[in-house]
């Protein structure tokens, strides 16, 4: 479904249609970011006018496990041409997998104006529209960012401990496998996985990609969401929900559901996520379904 | 016979690594990516070889591909195939059903370029975490679970070729 606004989402206007966006591939109030997994996509392709933002390059602090501090995203924000005033809007592969991961970063410096493209990589591609390997230059901004705040939208290790504590609600959006502690690591890469398998007790398995629909990578109606989170899950609005799973970048794309499409007030993403919960001494732990 | 000596990663209390002697034409592949340390430059050249990128032809493989050829943890729907050549060794061809998936392309191109024509035997000896020391230490974790199932799925293809069970 290409409309955006007949799918019943509480916030449709933190989505733009791929029409959207190429209506506005010459705005300058607008800046076209992509954000993928795979490192050769935009250089081989992309969107006339956008500007690549890395999850690994640009996104992280390049020692610490955190992310880029004021000082750092402000410099992003003017290497990429970007003010106050301009409206980012992201888009991706992996069905906006990483492109919600940006989106989330940036909401930690509170740009309000980012919007995510509804399909994605997949559904500009399927729709024949232009790529091009033309990389863009724009002038660089003033853009004085503000200091990050961790605290509306992420979720530390002893907060999370805390929320179970209290019974709250969890989303994994891990696999099922990851889930139920099948499976703890790939081979030959213990340090990317966990000591321990399985996931905090009382979460609830959505593995992150039953919002899309698979052909064209847009995200399902508000009805079909609902269906998942609410029916299936018995998650209320009403709900304080951490969402966590790897690493923090596919829970970032169910934090972006539940807060934006689904209009949850208090969803809060634990990028330590299963990479520290399965590492850490003493915190409870529950195996299987 | 040339070849670089690589150590294959294992936990510390296992000894010293084994020493793997790559095929020729891969370790002259590995070693010209390892004088490329800036990130854009491997880039570039990973595109490069994805631009050569030809699915299996259809007298080795047609559409719906087999599962048992589909390689493992690979998100990109990638199938691999093998024609067995006349000195016992193997043509290795692949297919990537997601036209996104332009990292499986390179690799799909490195190893049938690199390993067709290679004793099974030598397959084998291939590490797994092969793509990491093409592919640089930007990859996420599921890409390089993808892309290692590739040298999983060629490894397989040279088991079974060699009569031995996967």
């Amino acid at each position: 479904m290409s409309n955006i606004e007949a799918r019943g989402y509480v916030h449709p206007d933190v989505l733009v249609s791929s029409d959207w966006v190429a209506a506005h591939l010459q705005d300058p109030g607008v800046r076209i970011v992509e954000s993928n997994e795979d490192p050769l996509l935009y250089p081989s392709g992309h969107i006339p006018g956008a500007v690549e933002v890395d999850w690994t390059r640009d996104l992280n602090h390049q020692v610490r496990r955190d992310y880029l501090d004021r000082t750092g995203f402000e410099a992003l924000m003017r290497r990429i041409g970007a003010t106050a005033d301009t409206t980012i809007v992201f888009y991706g592969d992996k069905n906006n997998w990483w492109a919600t991961y940006a989106f989330w970063v940036f909401q930690l410096f509170g740009h309000q104006k980012t919007r995510i493209m509804d399909g994605g990589r997949l559904k500009w591609q399927k729709e024949g529209r232009e790529f091009t390997k033309d990389v863009p230059n724009y002038a660089a901004s003033g853009y004085v960012a503000r200091d990050r705040d961790d605290s509306r939208i992420r979720a530390f290790r002893d907060q999370v401990l805390a929320h179970v504590n209290a019974g709250k609600r969890l989303v994994d959006v891990r696999s099922p496998a990851e889930f139920t502690g099948e499976r703890l690591h790939m081979d030959e890469y213990p340090n990317e996985g966990a000591l321990r398998g399985g996931h905090i007790p009382g979460a609830a398995n959505v593995p992150w990609a039953r919002a899309i629909d698979p052909d064209w990578g847009t995200f399902k109606t508000s009805g079909d969401l609902r269906a998942i989170y609410e029916g299936e899950k018995g998650l209320k609005s009403s709900d304080d929900i951490i969402a966590y799973c790897r690493i923090g970048e596919r829970s970032s794309h169910t934090w972006f559901v539940l807060t934006y499409l689904l209009g949850y007030p208090s969803v809060r993403n634990y990028d330590g996520s299963w990479t520290e919960w399965g590492n850490l001494v003493g915190v409870p732990i529950e195996k299987g379904a | 016979m040339s070849g670089t000596m690589l150590a294959r990663p294992r936990p510390c209390e296992a000894g010293p690594p084994p020493i793997v002697v790559l095929p020729e034409k891969l370790e002259n592949l590995v070693a010209a990516f390892a004088l490329m340390p800036d990130r854009q430059d491997r880039i570039h050249a990973l595109i490069s070889i994805a631009d050569r990128f030809r699915p299996a032809p259809p007298d080795l493989a047609t559409k719906p591909y087999p599962e048992e050829h589909r390689v493992p943890a690979c998100e990109s729907e990638a199938y691999g195939f093998a024609r067995p050549l006349e000195d016992g060794s193997l043509e290795f061809s692949f297919a990537v059903e997601n036209p996104q998936g332009i990292s499986a392309m390179a690799m799909a191109v490195i190893l049938s370029e690199t390993l067709s024509g290679v004793p099974p035997e030598q397959v084998l000896e291939v590490p797994r975490d092969l793509p990491n020391r093409i592919f640089g230490p930007e990859l996420s974790m599921g890409k390089s679970m993808g892309l290692m199932g590739m040298v999983s799925l060629v490894h397989s293809l040279a088991r079974r070729q060699l009569g031995r069970p996967n």
